[in-house]
């Protein structure tokens, strides 16, 4: 719990910058939009439409989107920027449709009134419908604001830092202690801040001037408390520091750990974690040069960037052709292989396997039409999945998606009967569980490897020389070990990390 | 001085007002008198461009309103409103205050045009000003209705109703300031109505409408010595009527008792 808490002011602080300034812009863009709807009729639908389509994307998917679009643009596509644009546009619609149906709302004998006093439209604007239509504006405020401090929890995974750190990297390496105190931290900050809109409101309404002025008051703190922390790193001179990224599994998280440490160790050069980026994202992050280093796998990149996931090809073939990608398509470099695969792999229970006599996966071909198979969100989709049921004529009874995380239990207790596991999880064996050779070279081999950014290749040679120090010094079997401290022990990642590089150095 | 010729308004083949032409004095009071639909308020809105009409023209001292921005002649014209529509986020002095303000009249004079304005509709400006229009009264609403009519000083005032919705006793005493305050100021006023006996009362002359088409127009006593045809001759007799009838159960508890 205390390490957590340690964590809370750079969570809190990057949360509360976030959905601040989304706040802001989607107030400041639906506010007059919402204005000018109201004038004139016909503009209503189509723009009511399409914030209502934006709304019905999923959030994490809006987010998701935008770093693509941001990287065709040639901007920044992973971090700040990507997750306001998206927090923006999410907060855009409750505010617009309470200020169009607020006005609407207005009783047609006082906007006559207004007009026969000689109000200007502008006038009767400020003065009558705005007015009248604040309570319901304000109540579309305060939606948006808790809409956006639950939405900003996933910026995380587009790497941009938030509370959603604790939720992510908790979820995936099964810490609810983690997981707990971003989500209260998260409502706490929810409650908070539409409590200030709301006391503000009731303040303007009954003309409690003494509570319009400390609420705005905290409000107009907490906005320069935002604006502050944001332009601190612009303002402090100092040398950027590595930006080592990760996706969004334990062994990711150690494996950052592990290079920030042992860079920082080796060179002195202080070193910035972005953690739980999704899987495609840290690729184009990298390529974009807004994260500097990442652990891959060298079949990912095979089977998604370089679409050759049909092919079978030996572990050395794909290592060749993916450095020569990297290289020529991106210039970026291939600085270290750590020495182990992370492939998908099909387990199985022990018992299972010494009873019937598994060993390859060809050995399942009897017993697959009554079994069940568990697998990740996307191993079903993936060219991997394909190429096995290709080589092998594998028809399973049943397929059942599940959250990795979960998918060595459900083996264990007999919920589903093959599994597609990670070679290089502890979970494998903690629970009795073994993996079946892929013998006719049906899964790519994926090892995992250090990628490099062109920037951190020209400019930093003693962190790559340090990294390539790293070249085959984690075995598989140390990094199940690794993994189970985190997994199953409940060991933070920093910590396993740690001690990792300890045993290195001696 | 106000002049309506040939004022039409059409919505779609209907009619509501058509070939309306009239002129108000300076200082008369004229009462549009009319059933409902009759297009009697379609006429006042009219007057100060809240409607536009279809065809025809309203002159005011012997300018055309259209050649007027909208909201400048609004300013120049007091409305008192059916509905009252006193804004429910302003307290008295903020309603009263409102045209005065748009015509960027100095708070000190603002403040102290309020205080004349509440008086004169005889409401006590220390305990009434701060007030919110949900804090009133009725009568009191009216009142203040009618002094946000008259706060730009203006010499045109056109009332649509504005005791419609009020007690017997509450309209009485409301009528009785009206008609001092008119006269006090020499208002050149339109008010519409559909109640006889108020018509009666207050009019220095009345307008009848029927169906969009102006009947006659003429003194109380005119109208009720020579009615212009069988539509008004029986809306000229609905007082009496009322009276004979509040009579004979005068005379019948008489006898009984």
């Amino acid at each position: 719990m205390a390490e957590q808490l340690a964590l809370l002011p750079e969570y809190l602080t990057a949360h509360i910058q976030l959905t601040l300034v989304a706040l802001l812009l989607s107030t400041a863009v639906s506010l007059p939009l919402g204005v000018v709807i109201s004038r004139t009729p016909w503009l209503e639908q189509p723009a009511l439409g399409v914030a209502g389509v934006i709304q019905t994307v999923p959030s994490l998917a809006l987010l998701a989107m935008m770093v693509p679009i941001l990287a065709g643009l040639e901007l920044p596509s992973i971090g700040f920027l990507p997750a306001i644009i998206g927090l923006t546009l999410y907060g855009i619609l409750p505010v617009l449709r309470n200020t169009v149906t607020g006005i609407a709302g207005v009783d047609a004998s006082l906007k006559e009134a207004a007009r026969g006093v000689g109000m200007t439209t502008w006038q009767q604007l400020g003065r009558v419908d705005l007015p009248l239509a604040m309570p319901v504006v304000v109540a579309g405020l305060r939606t948006a604001t808790v809409w956006i401090v639950g939405v900003a929890t996933l910026s995380t995974p587009v790497g941009a830092t938030s509370l959603g750190n604790y939720i992510f990297s908790g979820l995936q390496t099964r810490n609810y202690t983690s997981v707990m105190v971003g989500c209260v931290a998260a409502a706490g900050l929810a409650l908070v801040l539409d409590s200030l809109v709301l006391a503000v409101e009731t303040g303007v309404r009954t003309r409690r001037r003494g509570l319009v002025a400390l609420a705005g008051g905290l409000g107009a703190l907490l906005y320069l408390f935002a604006a502050v922390t944001l332009a601190a790193p612009y303002l402090a001179d100092r040398e950027r520091p590595v930006v080592i990224g990760s996706k969004t599994f334990t062994e990711q998280y150690i494996l950052s750990a592990i290079l920030a440490e042992w860079i920082e160790q080796e060179t002195g050069r202080s070193t910035t974690l972005r953690q739980s980026l999704g899987s495609m994202v840290a690729f184009d992050a990298l390529d974009a040069g807004d994260v500097d280093l990442y652990v891959e796998y060298s079949g990912t990149l095979w089977a998604n960037e370089m679409n050759r996931g049909d092919e079978t090809a030996s572990r050395t073939q794909v290592l060749e052709g993916v450095e020569q990608f990297l290289n020529e398509g991106h210039a970026m470099t291939l600085v270290a292989r750590l020495g182990f695969e992370n492939a998908y792999a099909l387990a199985v229970r022990r018992a299972d396997a010494s009873r019937l006599g598994l060993s390859r996966i060809g050995d399942l071909r009897p017993h697959a039409t009554t079994w069940a198979l568990g697998g990740d969100y996307e191993f079903f989709a993936r060219p991997e999945w394909r190429s096995i049921r290709r080589v092998y004529g594998l028809e399973f009874g049943e397929l059942r998606t599940m959250d990795s995380t979960l998918m060595y239990q459900a083996a264990a207790q007999e919920d589903v009967d093959v599994i597609t596991a990670f070679s290089s999880d502890g979970r494998i064996r903690a629970h009795d569980l073994m993996v079946l050779e892929d013998d006719r070279g049906a899964i790519p081999p994926y090892d995992a490897i250090v990628i490099a950014s062109r920037r951190l290749s020209e400019n930093e040679p003693m962190v790559i020389a340090a990294v390539a120090a790293l070249d085959n010094r984690i075995t598989v079997d140390r990094m199940r070990e690794l993994n189970l401290a985190v997994d199953e022990d409940g060991e933070l990642p920093a910590a396993v990390a740690e001690r990792f590089v300890r045993e290195l150095s001696r | 001085m106000i002049e309506l010729r040939s004022l039409t308004k059409r919505y779609g083949d209907v009619s509501v007002v058509d070939g309306l032409s009239l002129s108000v004095a300076g200082g008369e009071l004229l009462v549009l008198l009319g059933g409902s639909g009759s297009g009697k308020t379609t006429t006042l809105k009219m007057i100060n461009r809240l409607i536009e009409p279809t065809s025809g023209s309203v002159l005011i001292d012997g300018t055309e309103t259209s050649a007027v921005v909208p909201h400048e002649l609004r300013r120049r014209i007091g409305y008192a409103f059916q509905q009252v529509g006193l804004f429910p986020h302003m307290t008295v002095e903020e309603n009263i205050a409102v045209t005065p303000s748009l015509l960027g009249w100095e708070p000190d004079r603002v403040r102290a045009r309020v205080d004349e304005l509440l008086t004169l509709v005889e409401l006590d400006p220390t305990v009434l000003r701060t007030r919110r229009p949900d804090e009133l009264s009725g009568g009191q609403q009216q009142r203040v209705g009618v002094a946000r009519a008259l706060a730009a000083g203006s010499s045109i005032l056109l009332l649509d109703e504005p005791f419609g919705a009020l007690d017997p006793l509450t309209r009485r005493r409301l009528q009785e300031s009206f008609t001092r305050i008119q006269r006090e100021l020499s208002l050149t006023t339109v008010f519409v109505t559909h109640d006889m006996v108020e018509a009666l009362m207050l009019g220095d002359r009345i307008a009848v409408l029927n169906e969009g088409r102006l009947i006659q127009v003429g003194t109380p006593r005119e109208l009720m010595t020579q009615p212009a045809d069988n539509y008004v001759r029986e809306l000229m007799s609905t007082p009496r009527r009322q009276a004979e009838v509040v009579d004979k159960l005068m005379t019948a508890d008489a006898t009984h008792g």
